[in-house]
């Protein structure tokens, strides 16, 4: 190795580094740590949880807790096991997600490239759906899925919640970027309306997509008071909801099953994580930059 | 091929701006038609029309035999190239250029022989599978140019196809841009605020100025015969010399003085002349206080006062001057006469 000089500001640089990690290091424990607390439950019994609470030792149970929380089922009909629960999360999550892009990017569609009498009016409107999110709907929402026969479907689970003025309003933000020109060369190039959305419009988008879709999905999979009201068959249960569920037992006279909880709360948040980082360089793309 | 036809076309934009005045003129096939004028005068709007990007207020356009006002873009038979060349950014330059075949439901295998056929013609055979943020200015011009020669339109539009370039490589598009045109024999209308590159590239050209137009000529007429002092002043680097003058007793003279021209008239007058059309003698009849000389290599522009007015004069590398008196003569069959006050020529 070659000798570094060693010079005040290396030396204050350096300091600024270290202060730098500090902070990033001090963050990353204050959200790893619980979720190591958790995975240490899931390794021993939940007799010993009881008793001496969260410990450094790490026991032999992962195996037993892990069956447990993917197959064992809690309710009396036995269909909600973890990975029942499982599958209707990721049904929930891509349905939400896909749903609001697909609506979202439509409706922006229609108001940014055609001429409508009252295309402002209606993004006022639709806009203004931001201000009455599903919890102050709610009575009203769940009347209209019960009448329309949508209690316990996936459809009853998905649709009422993914008309969306979130998705509508950045896909209408980043649409009329988009310079004029290249819709007026596709029309002269011969691509009707339906072709230049697909051909053009949706390839262009898709870092925006992207972006979107991570965010929705996470939204959709974290879902807790919809998916409560609308499922009353333990069939169709969310991991969101289905984990209360286990808790619950904690007012019975059995020992909580800590281990078999803290597992499905890892295993609901392992989904949402795996978007995160395969989307990752494209989400970060699509809110920064574009190759329009 | 087609020849266009435009007749009493007019345009008023939703917003009440008259963008275009009643204007008809024709364009024969195979010609090279360039509409000229400065920033706001119309030119865009004019080929929009043409295009069917912009509804005609008024008036009838025909392309080849048919009426075509409520005619879809896509079906009036013509390409465009745009400015900031509007390529589709996620798309191969090989897709660039076949886009519109495909959507006209070409096969593929026509497709592809066409594509390669134009990139040959436009040295893009090397970037065909590049994606347009990956060429240089130059290279997408030529993309877009591709995308317009691959569907054998029979009617090319330029809106100031050339203008984010720079000068060195606007110079050589002009001349590849002219030359494929003429090779492939279609009818072209090129928009331009560059009178340069209207005068080199032109069959024809319209001047518009204000949504109207000025004048329509060869690009020889144009610049001889200026119609209008909006025309005289517009066209020519440098442009015509205006100098106020009087009919004055069956002459045109300047400043009370000198005579220039036998003329019969009354009141005050324009006269124009080209800077190349006066010259430097000791016996000239007018005086000539030059104050600047600027050195252009081939030729000299000696720019100062002539009878108290602002004069330019082009003179050959031969001929030494510098700052100061100086004395010149103008030749009486070059000058142009205009009106003093509605600028048309006389
Ligand atoms: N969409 C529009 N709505 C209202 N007015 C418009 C519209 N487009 C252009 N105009 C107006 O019409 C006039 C002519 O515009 P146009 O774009 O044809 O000019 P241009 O000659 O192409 O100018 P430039 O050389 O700057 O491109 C201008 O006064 C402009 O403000
Ligand atoms: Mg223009």
């Amino acid at each position: 190795m070659t000798d570094i000089p060693y010079t005040p500001a290396a030396r204050r640089i350096r300091w600024s580094v270290l202060a730098d990690h500090a902070v990033l290091i001090a963050g990353s424990l204050f959200l790893l740590i619980p979720l190591l607390v958790m995975l240490q439950t899931t390794t021993t019994t939940d007799l010993e949880t009881i008793k001496y609470g969260p410990q450094l030792a790490i026991g032999d149970q992962l195996d037993d807790n892990f069956r447990a929380a993917m197959f064992k089922a809690s309710g009396f009909s036995g269909q909600n096991t973890g990975l029942s629960m499982l599958i209707n999360s990721t049904i929930l999550g891509l349905g939400f997600a896909l749903g609001k892009i697909v609506i979202g990017m439509m409706a922006a569609y229609a108001l940014v490239y055609f001429r409508m009498r009252f295309a402002t009016l209606a993004f006022w409107l639709i806009f203004t759906t931001l201000l009455l999110p599903l919890e102050v709907r709610i009575l009203p929402s769940y009347e209209i899925a019960q009448k329309l026969n949508l209690l316990n479907s996936y459809t009853g689970l998905i649709l009422p919640l993914i008309a969306s003025a979130t998705a509508t309003f950045f896909f209408r933000q980043f649409f009329r970027a988009v310079p004029e020109e290249l819709v007026e060369a596709a029309r002269i190039d011969g691509a009707g309306p339906v072709r230049f959305f697909i051909d053009v419009l949706v390839p262009l988008s898709r870092t925006m997509i992207a972006a979107m879709f991570i965010i929705m999905f996470v939204f959709g999979w974290n879902q807790y008071l919809w998916p409560t009201m609308i499922t009353t068959e333990e069939g169709m249960y969310t991991l969101v909801r289905g984990i209360k569920q286990l808790t619950q037992d904690l007012e019975g006279t059995n020992i909580p099953e800590y281990g078999r909880a803290n597992m499905l709360a890892l295993i609901a948040i392992l989904p949402p994580v795996a978007v995160v980082i395969f989307f990752q360089s494209w989400f970060v793309k699509g809110l920064t930059e574009s190759d329009k | 091929m087609a020849q266009v036809s435009l007749n009493n076309i007019r345009k008023i934009y939703p917003n009440g701006v008259e963008a275009v005045q009643q204007t008809s003129f024709d364009i024969a096939d195979g010609e090279f038609l360039v509409l000229v004028g400065p920033s706001g005068c119309g030119k865009s709007t004019l080929l929009r029309m043409i295009a069917g990007l912009e509804d005609i207020t008024e008036g009838e356009l025909r392309i080849g035999d048919r009426v075509v006002n409520h005619v879809d873009p896509a079906d009036r038979d013509i390409a465009m190239v745009f400015q900031n060349y509007a390529l589709y950014p996620h798309m191969t330059v090989r897709r660039n250029i076949g886009y519109g075949l495909k959507n006209r439901k070409t096969p593929a295998d026509v497709i592809a022989a066409k594509v390669r056929e134009a990139a040959e013609m436009l040295n893009l055979t090397d970037y065909l599978d590049r994606k347009p943020s990956q060429l240089s200015g130059g290279q997408r011009q030529r993309v877009a140019m591709g995308r317009a020669v691959v569907r054998d339109p029979s009617l090319f539009l330029f809106d100031e196809p050339l203008s984010n370039l720079d000068a060195k490589l606007r110079h050589q598009m002009r001349i590849e841009i002219k030359a494929l045109q003429r090779r492939l024999g279609v009818t072209s209308v090129y928009v331009t605020h560059d009178q340069v590159e209207a005068m080199t590239m032109a069959d024809k050209i319209i001047v518009l100025n204000a949504g109207r137009i000025e004048q329509i000529g060869t690009p020889s007429e144009i610049y001889h015969n200026p119609a209008s002092t909006f025309v005289a002043s517009f066209m020519g680097a440098p442009p015509m010399n205006l100098l106020d003058a009087r009919f004055e007793a069956g002459q045109v003279r300047i400043n009370g003085g000198t005579p220039l021209l036998p003329a019969s008239g009354s009141g005050p007058v324009t006269v124009g002349i080209r800077p190349e059309d006066a010259e430097l003698t000791p016996e000239g009849p007018l005086g000539f206080d030059i104050q600047i000389v600027e050195e252009l290599g081939g030729h000299r522009l000696l720019h100062g006062q002539l009878a108290d007015q602002p004069f330019t004069l082009h003179v050959g590398k031969e001929v030494e001057a510098r700052p100061g008196a100086a004395r010149v003569n103008l030749r009486p069959e070059a000058l142009r006469l205009f009106d003093k006050t509605t600028g048309q020529a006389l």
